[in-house]
């Protein structure tokens, strides 16, 4: 590709070649290994780090979401930890040096029923005392926020109120992607694409290497940063964790002249939707309503879809859906992540993220890098480790859904 | 869409289905220890490629199904009723060894 003065431009990462041994091994190039290699480069200078990846470059659930960045979370451990990566995303077109493209343009989430009313009251009293702007709103305040939303009684689903919470909004994740990417590469960190894993070495209990499609690799790290794939991954080194895999489906509109500035949720509705800066209008929804691996968009869905979004804008009927598509989200029983240690040594994991994974990507990596770099759990995931689902300390997320998944 | 060859009903879309969960028997309560209802409870296999489970057909016979998946591809290789396989066995333990630690080694 040639610059405008028609000089090449710079390759952003490279092609390297798998070396014997390597500090850390991270599985997968997602936003979550691509943001730990960076924060273990720049913030630990441990650069002796491998991406690996069976796909290409964020071409898992890191470029399949919908692109949503909020903090608006019901516990106040998720809430701050959601927070710190919201302030990581405000900054990281900066520190990357790479147009992320952040929009914090408010998110919305809508209350048809009492009962999610009293949970958005619950969700925005959490925020508040966490410092998060956060607050419910009631339905005409709504409407000036979002002109085409049928507020009206006669709606089927009337809406009683939102939970408006401003500094949320939408980013471009193929850039946060890439911008990982490249500023991991040139802090030494090397990212190897189409490079699978097919097996772990553990020895008495420790982690050895992995081995590859390339070729073994030695490293007394490996971590884990698969999102939908963990449970394949862990599979390999014999931990069984609670993780079930689902596809969560999402479409795209014929792009539109701007006439939505904020991010719409309806909860009761399974939908949301957000306008992107080229004018499509982009839904999603809740995960399919059984677990598998699949990758493709159903016929269902956008029917659901389509019936969802005309009750809370009936004036779209005539837009077209330009395409659908699926990612795979690796669900825990409490919908928060698992993070950290395992029972083999060296071997992490940062699974667990189910349908909020791309909102942790920068929090994630900067405090899996931590972890790694100190062998101390951060404070922050203190509460996200495995341990908890056997001493009974669930940390209970999915009142912050964004749909009833 | 897939669809479940209903051993009472036929071919049928999977949406007139409720997915129960991964098919297995359920331990004693009553002998089992905390740490395997927890493994039955939480820990699933969760794998990329056939796995058996237990569906039901909520807007049909209404009966449990015990169906064999491919999670990859969607297929369905069989669905037959669950009978005996809802209930519980005094035998029946999850299959992850206890201590949660793989043995020295690597790959299983």
């Amino acid at each position: 590709m040639r610059g405008a003065r028609g000089t090449p431009w710079p390759r952003s990462f490279s092609k390297h070649d798998l070396a014997p041994s390597y500090d850390v091994v991270i599985i997968g190039a997602g936003v979550h290994g691509l943001a730990t290699a960076y924060y273990l480069a720049a913030n630990h200078g441990i650069t002796n780090v491998a991406v690996l990846d069976k796909g290409y470059l964020g071409g898992g659930a890191s470029g399949r979401n919908t692109a949503i960045v909020r903090s608006n979370y019901l516990t106040p451990e998720g809430v701050r930890f959601y927070d710190r990566s919201v302030k990581l995303y405000e900054n990281l077109a900066a520190e990357l040096n790479y147009n992320v493209m952040f929009s914090q343009r408010g998110h919305l989430t809508l209350a048809h029923n009492d009962s999610s009313l009293r949970t958005m009251h619950w969700r925005a009293e959490v925020n508040k005392l966490q410092g998060v702007d956060s607050e419910v709103i009631g339905p005409e305040e709504t409407k000036r926020l979002v002109p085409y939303l049928d507020i009206s009684r006669r709606a089927r689903y009337p809406v009683l109120g939102s939970l408006y919470h401003p500094p949320g909004g939408t980013i471009r994740h193929d850039a946060v992607n890439w911008g990982y990417a490249r500023a991991a590469e040139h802090l030494g960190v090397q990212i190897h694409q189409h490079t699978e894993v097919t097996g772990i070495d553990v020895q008495h209990g420790r982690v050895t290497g992995v081995r590859t499609t390339r070729g073994d690799v030695s490293a007394p790290i490996v971590v884990n940063a698969t999102a939908g794939w963990a449970s394949t991954i862990c599979d390999m080194v014999g931990i069984r964790l609670p993780l079930v895999t689902h596809p969560l489906q999402a479409a795209v509109t014929e792009p539109v002249k701007v006439f939505l500035e904020t991010v719409v949720v309806s909860g009761s509705l399974h939908v949301y939707v957000s306008q992107t800066d080229r004018g499509e209008l982009v839904f999603g929804a809740s995960v399919d309503p059984f677990p598998s691996y699949s990758m493709r968009g159903s016929l269902e869905f956008t029917e659901e879809l389509a019936g969802h979004v005309l009750e809370l804008m009936p004036s779209i009927a005539k837009l077209r859906v330009l395409r659908q598509w699926a990612g795979v989200c690796d669900m825990t029983p409490d919908y928060s992540p698992i993070m950290g240690k395992t029972p083999v040594e060296g071997f992490l994991v940062d699974v667990g993220w189910g349908t909020y994974g791309f909102k942790a990507g920068p929090v994630a990596g900067e405090t899996m890098a931590e972890q790694v770099a100190t062998g101390k759990v951060p404070e922050l995931f203190a509460t996200f480790d495995l341990a908890r689902f056997a001493e009974g300390r669930l940390v209970g997320e999915k009142g912050a859904a964004a749909v009833g998944h | 869409m897939i669809r479940i060859p209903c051993p009472y009903c036929n071919l049928r879309n999977a949406s007139e289905f409720r997915y129960v969960g991964e098919a297995g028997a359920r331990p004693n309560p009553d002998r089992v220890t905390p740490a395997q209802w927890r493994r039955y409870l939480y820990e699933a296999a969760n794998p990329a490629g056939w796995t058996a489970e237990l569906w039901y057909h909520t807007m049909g016979c209404r009966r449990f199904l015990r169906v064999e998946r491919h999670t990859v591809t969607g297929e369905i290789r069989s669905a037959s009723p669950a009978g005996r396989h809802l209930e519980s066995s005094p035998d029946a333990v999850p299959t992850v060894a206890d201590s949660g630690a793989p043995d020295a080694g690597g790959h299983p």
